[in-house]
């Protein structure tokens, strides 16, 4: 069984849902980083999402698209996103995947950028501006190295297509909970609803849902749901914006943000056991 | 590299599942459309009675006396809002109507592909929101204005270099989240596909008539057709007609900014060291870009050739020997938009400037009766400001 399956697993025996967190690899510099992840994985974050940055990401709102240049800024690179992650392999065994732009795989050769994944620790690799059509060498070389590949089902992705993501994707399939480009939004949409319903019909892998999503009152709506898992990327990233000039600040806001967060996770109602938790 | 819309390796779908369905709709719309018999009756009569085509073919009668041979302007800056852009959007606004779309969103570098999609959106009745970057904005103010006449919304981007790649970032970030009634109207022939197949399909008008022209006039094909490339929309636009002809020399021109060696530059065939094969913008080509995969922020006087990357066409042409690509410096460009305006009475834009740059270089191997052709894709009037600049500094 991989980290995946085990923590899956593992949430479900508990009766809770996946708390993902996101935040960019080096942002807002290096040993910074480190200890923001630290900060994370302690408060009880399930699952890690990193960003390796670039300079230009595009499916990025203005809060995340920052955090890119922030790390960019103290020279972040692929090489030193590695080594970054073998530090955090050396305090948690929790699943990590990365979430990258294609151009960065690429220019580090698509083979070396999975091994040297592999050797640092990650679980699963999302490219998202890589299409199902243009995904054939990556496939070739998660297999190769046993990483997760992961890819997005968003709103508009039609019933034949999740099918065929479905086929390619393992570890989790990510959803994409608005129409648009990362950032925080006030209110869940109906349609967000409508798209687990579609995607848990046409997939036994499980469900993570990301984009837009920040409060604990959307976290607890998604766990009355079938997805297994919510990502939240741009409102911890925030908190890194916000408080650059005391570390202090930042890890606390951090910790007691993640922790309400983890909190939120552990409300689900599991209707096939005995003991519903009452709400 | 497997996948749909390829140039040999080049080209491709390099984007997010959110964009797919629009991507996906957009392809279905223009296959279909591009066969349609009261679209392209339409379309030719928007090009004809409201852009202006054909444009004309100009022997440079001066200029081919002072160099040593004959040269021939294809001016595509006489075509209505002043560059071979408006090829591109009349075609493009119109299957985003056939469509349904309600608005359409454009990036610009020089603004001249501002303006043609704000005057298209006017005439066909879309809005328009164009996203320009700051710099670019400062150093095309004009252009600004005249987008802002016609009704457009102009977006001033400053993230990043604040130019024609942070533009095409934020129109990619507002098409993720509006794509279900908004049309991206991509400006050149990158992004992924169909869009290099798309403008290119609409900007080979300039190579349809060229080829007539220059046939009329003198019988024979030139030895050489030259044309400046940033995307390469209209070098596509005049060279795709040429491609057959094996005798004829295609060459691109890029901007060479402050020269190769510094680094400032946008030359991403010229530059073996920067210049490397990558996805940006939703397509696989030529990028200008560092070990890692980060682009790098390029240099031109030129906004329209200010670019970090190519048209996938152009790099599939360029590994086959196809096309040649040349660069002329900023410098060089400067130089040659002064000796067209007072050799032949026309402005170029610095775009075009550039093209005219190396065809002067290249006049100088040729004998009196080689024929080049240059395809003039622009007119200065937007870059008065700064060419005056320029020029009275160095004074």
């Amino acid at each position: 069984m991989n980290r995946y399956e085990k923590k899956f697993l593992e949430l479900k025996m508990k009766k809770e849902k996946a708390f993902v967190s996101f935040v960019v690899l080096g942002d807002p510099d290096y040993k910074t980083s480190i200890e923001i992840i630290k900060t994370i994985v302690k408060t009880g974050t399930d699952i890690l999402e990193l960003g390796i940055p670039f300079s230009d990401p595009i499916a990025d709102g203005k809060t995340i698209q920052k955090a890119h240049q922030r790390a960019l800024k103290k020279r972040m690179n692929t090489e030193k996103a590695f080594k970054l992650i073998k530090e955090i392999r050396k305090f948690t065994g929790i699943p990590i995947g990365l979430l990258v732009y294609f151009n960065n795989v690429y220019a580090y050769g698509i083979n070396n950028f999975y091994r040297k994944a592999k050797k640092a620790g990650v679980d699963s690799v999302l490219i998202t501006d890589l299409s199902l059509e243009e995904s054939p060498p990556v496939i070739k070389a998660a297999k190769e190295y046993c990483l997760n590949q992961i890819f997005l089902v968003s709103q508009t992705t039609p019933i034949k297509r999740i099918k065929k993501i479905n086929k390619l994707c393992s570890g989790f399939i990510y959803l994409v909970a608005i129409e648009g480009v990362t950032g925080t939004r006030k209110e869940l949409q109906k349609e967000t609803l409508k798209l687990i319903e579609k995607v848990k019909a046409n997939t036994n892998l499980p469900l993570c849902i990301g984009f837009g999503i920040s409060k604990p009152q959307q976290f607890r709506k998604l766990t009355e749901t079938d997805i297994d898992g919510v990502i939240i990327g741009s409102k911890i990233v925030s908190m890194i914006e916000k408080n650059l000039n005391c570390k202090k600040t930042m890890m606390t806001e951090i910790s007691f943000f993640t922790e309400k967060m983890k909190k939120c996770s552990k409300r689900f109602k599991n209707n096939t056991t005995h003991n519903n938790i009452r709400r | 590299m497997s996948g749909k819309g390829k140039f040999g390796e080049f080209g491709g779908t390099f984007v997010s599942e959110i964009l797919e369905a629009s991507r996906a709709e957009l392809e279905e719309g223009f296959f279909r459309l591009k066969k349609n018999k009261k679209f392209k009756k339409e379309l030719a009569e928007l090009l004809e009675k409201y852009g202006g085509r054909p444009t004309p073919l100009t022997y440079a009668e001066n200029l081919s006396k002072k160099f040593g041979c004959k040269i021939y302007l294809k001016r595509e800056d006489l075509l209505h809002s002043g560059a071979h852009k408006l090829n591109n959007c009349l075609g493009q606004a119109l299957i985003a109507k056939y469509l349904g779309k309600k608005k359409l969103i454009a990036e610009t570098g020089a603004g001249q592909h501002g303006v043609a999609t704000a005057v298209v959106g006017a005439k066909l009745g879309l809005d328009v929101d164009v996203y320009m970057g700051k710099t670019d904005a400062e150093r095309q103010k004009p252009n600004v204005f005249r987008m802002e006449l016609c009704g457009a919304k102009v977006k001033i981007v400053e993230s990043g270099s604040m130019t024609l790649k942070d533009a095409i970032n934020e129109a990619l970030r507002d098409w993720t989240a509006t794509s279900k009634n908004t049309h991206y109207l991509l400006g050149s022939v990158l992004g992924p596909h169909p869009y290099p197949l798309m403008v290119a399909h609409f900007q080979s008008v300039i190579g349809k008539e060229a080829k007539k022209q220059i046939i009329k006039e003198e019988g024979r094909f030139p030895k050489a057709v030259i044309a400046c490339v940033g995307g390469g929309s209209n070098a596509i636009g005049i060279f795709r007609q040429f491609l057959p002809e094996k005798n004829v020399e295609l060459i691109g021109v890029e901007a060479a900014g402050l020269g190769i060696s510094t680094g400032k530059h946008a030359s991403r065939f010229s530059d073996k060291k920067l210049g490397r094969k990558g996805a940006m913008h939703g397509c696989f080509t030529y990028i200008l870009q560092d070990k890692f995969g980060q682009i790098i922020n390029t240099h031109s006087v030129a906004a329209g050739l200010d670019y970090c990357a190519v048209g996938p066409e152009h790099s599939m042409l360029r590994d086959l020997g196809r096309i040649k690509y040349a660069y002329a410096t900023d410098k060089e460009a400067l130089k040659a938009f002064q000796i067209l305006s007072k050799e032949e009475g026309i402005i170029p834009a610095l775009e075009s400037a550039h093209a005219i740059a190396y065809a002067l270089k290249y006049a100088k191997k040729c004998s009196p009766k080689d024929i080049i052709l240059i395809n003039l894709s622009g007119r200065g009037d937007k870059d008065l400001e700064m060419v005056m600049k320029e020029i009275r500094c160095k004074k």
